[in-house]
């Protein structure tokens, strides 16, 4: 019979195939008095050797394989045998309490254990499977039991298991394992970040997957969904074959569109650029395709700490990013603190209306030397790549002088002191602000670029919270107040030659894009994941048809006839 | 014995990675190598001892190599935090 469950959807994909289980072996331990200690210390490190002898050969087969980075966790297992402080207290205790070495590891490796597992964080908490498994291949050498070895499977199946260990999921064989689910682990687990990387399917934390499944049945697996169906009838296995082809015909053509320009169906270029927050979200806009970053959230660097980063710090983050990217646009927006996002070390009154108070460029203006040692931080950095600085929240052009002016004066002090600093740095603004948006005319003889915040830019210009819920109605990106804003920001860049970007939510959506192709933005720029399927969406539209709608569009009276009107055409 | 401070820049903290490039570059040391941070001293030969103090970005440690070849160790670890990217100083 039929049966559906789900559990966390792990690596995207769908696959259909037999399940194939991998049993966990019974590895008990039981508490022995033992007549010659040193005979026990003996045998433990001979099991040491050997589990040392096969996480080498993992090792190697790993790099070869699939990557030295996913090599790397079993150097970490190699360290984990010879640590010390595990191997020391192991021994200690069969020679003072004449005990087996089993117990004597179980017991030891189960007070780390724990203390990973008690750490409120996330990443420490996996670690804990990582002691798990090296326990557990030293087990098996103690034991005598002999592990099932992943890597022996040679016919297509889905792999059904209550966890896998980091050694198990790398000797799975993609050409034969098209999927897999686990009962327990989570997003972060390494067997799902690997998942990723072999790009099969994945759902794990099912919880009763291997109490449900029995070997052989027919499994489909939908990693998009985080959906597992067991012994599924005809019509199901064709609707899921169906969806399957779709799937992965999709991802061929958005792999095809990853290493190519954003082109228009009739031939017009736009950069599709993606937001960061931190260095991490590099690999990310790299593994995407992204043609830039158009938005680098630098407030990260100092929140979820108890000083202000350094100069040196900041350098460090803006060189890594900026030489990631290889000389492709790096929009780098300062310090955007205050409103909803506060710093602890930054003790600043209570405002009544936080949303409308002393944030962004308004608090660093009111701190210059919180705002020189970024702007410094920034011109060092820039010899790395292709530096663009963005300032929030402009609402008067003086702001933006007073800002530019700094800027200039700290890049003085630099080249006086013999510190290289590129001599291409363009300074541009967020529009956020509808006083702003409404004298983009002006702005647009002294920015260098716009790069529009719809987040804000709506908040500010329908006078709604978008934190409170009673109001989010009001909360409409297609309203035409909002549309006729970007078109005169658009309008007033061109007109002197400069360019215009959009870095909120709205500039990755589907219903967005025909409209601000149609208004002529130059740069999209979004989450990483969203690049691919835009790019895609973008070839297909003839950026000169959505020109054509676009003072239809701009007449219309709401939203919902906005969005309407657009699926009538793209 | 020396000693030195250093401050954490990885954003990351000293996670899996670092941390066993640096616990694995000081085994073939002689002497004893601590690692405090809070309060807590650890052997930094042991990549649990490391890993289990969560140490975060921006936080400050003190290192500290006791024994015949103190001054070899140091400059080791000095020269891996900052390969690593774990600390810049």
């Amino acid at each position: 019979m039929t049966s559906t469950f789900s559990g966390i959807a792990a690596s995207t994909g769908i696959a259909i195939a037999k399940a194939f289980r991998l049993e966990n072996p019974q590895l008990t331990v039981k508490q022995q008095q033992v007549n010659n200690p040193s005979d026990e210390i003996v045998r433990f490190d001979a099991a040491v050797a050997q589990a040392s002898a096969e996480l080498e050969v993992i090792k190697e087969k790993t790099a070869q394989q699939i990557s030295d980075k996913e090599a790397e966790i079993f150097g970490a297992h190699l360290l984990v045998l010879s640590d010390p402080e595990l191997i020391g207290p192991i021994k200690e205790r069969i020679t003072s309490d004449s005990i087996n070495a089993e117990f004597a590891l179980q017991e030891t490796s189960d007070m780390f254990i724990t203390m990973f597992e008690a750490m409120d964080n996330e990443y420490m908490k996996e670690r804990a499977a990582d002691i798990k498994d090296v326990r557990k291949r030293l087990l098996s050498h103690l034991l005598g039991v002999k592990i099932q070895d992943p890597s022996m499977i040679n016919e297509e199946v889905i792999v059904i298991a209550e966890d896998l260990t980091p050694s198990d999921t790398v000797q799975l064989n993609a050409q034969f394992v098209k999927g897999f689910i686990t009962d327990i682990g989570g997003r972060t687990s390494h067997s799902a970040i690997l998942a990723r990387t072999l790009e099969i399917p994945a759902v794990v934390g099912a919880k009763n997957a291997m109490a449900t499944v029995r070997n052989g049945q027919t499994v489909i697996i939908d990693g998009l969904h985080g959906t597992i169906i067991i012994d599924p009838d005809q019509a199901t296995i064709r609707e899921y074959e169906q969806e399957k082809t779709a799937y992965d015909a999709q991802k061929a053509e958005w792999a095809k569109l990853k290493d190519e320009p954003t082109l228009s169906a009739d031939g017009q270029h736009v950069e599709l650029a993606a937001n960061i927050g931190t260095p991490k979200d590099l690999a990310g806009v790299l593994e995407h395709g992204a043609e830039g970053i158009g938005l680098y959230r630098t407030e990260f660097l100092y929140m979820g700490r108890d000083t202000f980063p350094t100069e040196d710090e900041q350098f460090d983050a803006y060189s890594k990013v900026l030489k990631g990217m290889q000389g492709k646009p790096t929009v780098v927006r300062t310090l955007d603190i205050g409103g909803d996002k506060e710093l602890t070390y930054l003790d600043l009154p209570k405002e009544l209306n936080p949303f409308l108070g002393l944030r962004a460029i308004r608090l660093c203006l009111e701190m210059p030397e919180l705002f020189r040692t970024q702007l410094r931080a920034l011109l060092r950095a820039s010899v790395y790549g292709n530096l663009k600085i963005m300032f929030p929240m402009i609402a008067t052009v003086e702001e933006f002088r007073q800002g530019k002016a700094m800027l200039e004066e700290e890049k003085a002090k630099l080249l006086d002191a013999g510190i290289p600093v590129s001599d291409s740095i363009e300074v541009g603004i967020m529009v956020e602000i509808p006083s702003t948006a409404v004298m983009a005319d002006v702005f647009a003889k002294e920015v260098d670029f716009f790069s529009i915040g719809t987040n804000d830019l709506i908040q500010y210009t329908m006078a709604a919270d978008r934190m409170n819920e009673r109001v989010s109605y009001l909360y409409q990106p297609f309203n035409p107040a909002i549309l006729r804003l970007v078109k005169m920001v658009i309008d007033a860049a061109h007109q002197e030659g400069k360019w215009a970007g959009m870095c909120g939510e709205m500039a990755g959506d589907e219903i967005a894009i025909p409209i601000l192709l149609g208004l002529g933005l130059d740069e999209f720029s979004m989450s990483a994941s969203s690049v691919l399927k835009a790019r895609a969406q973008i070839s297909r539209l003839s950026k000169q048809e959505m020109a054509s709608h676009t003072s239809q569009i701009l007449a219309l009276s709401t939203s919902q006839e906005v969005e309407a009107y657009v699926k009538g055409i793209s | 014995m020396v000693e030195k401070q250093y401050t954490i820049t990885d954003e990351a903290g000293i996670h899996a990675r670092p941390a066993s490039a640096l616990v694995g570059s000081i085994s073939k040391f002689e002497s004893d190598i601590t690692l405090s941070f809070n309060g807590k001293q650890v052997n930094l030969k042991s990549i649990l001892g490391v890993m289990s103090l969560g140490i975060a970005s921006g936080s400050t440690v003190t290192i500290a190599a006791n024994g015949t070849d103190e001054q070899q160790a140091m400059a080791k670890i000095d020269e891996v935090l900052k390969a690593e990217g774990i600390s810049n100083q």
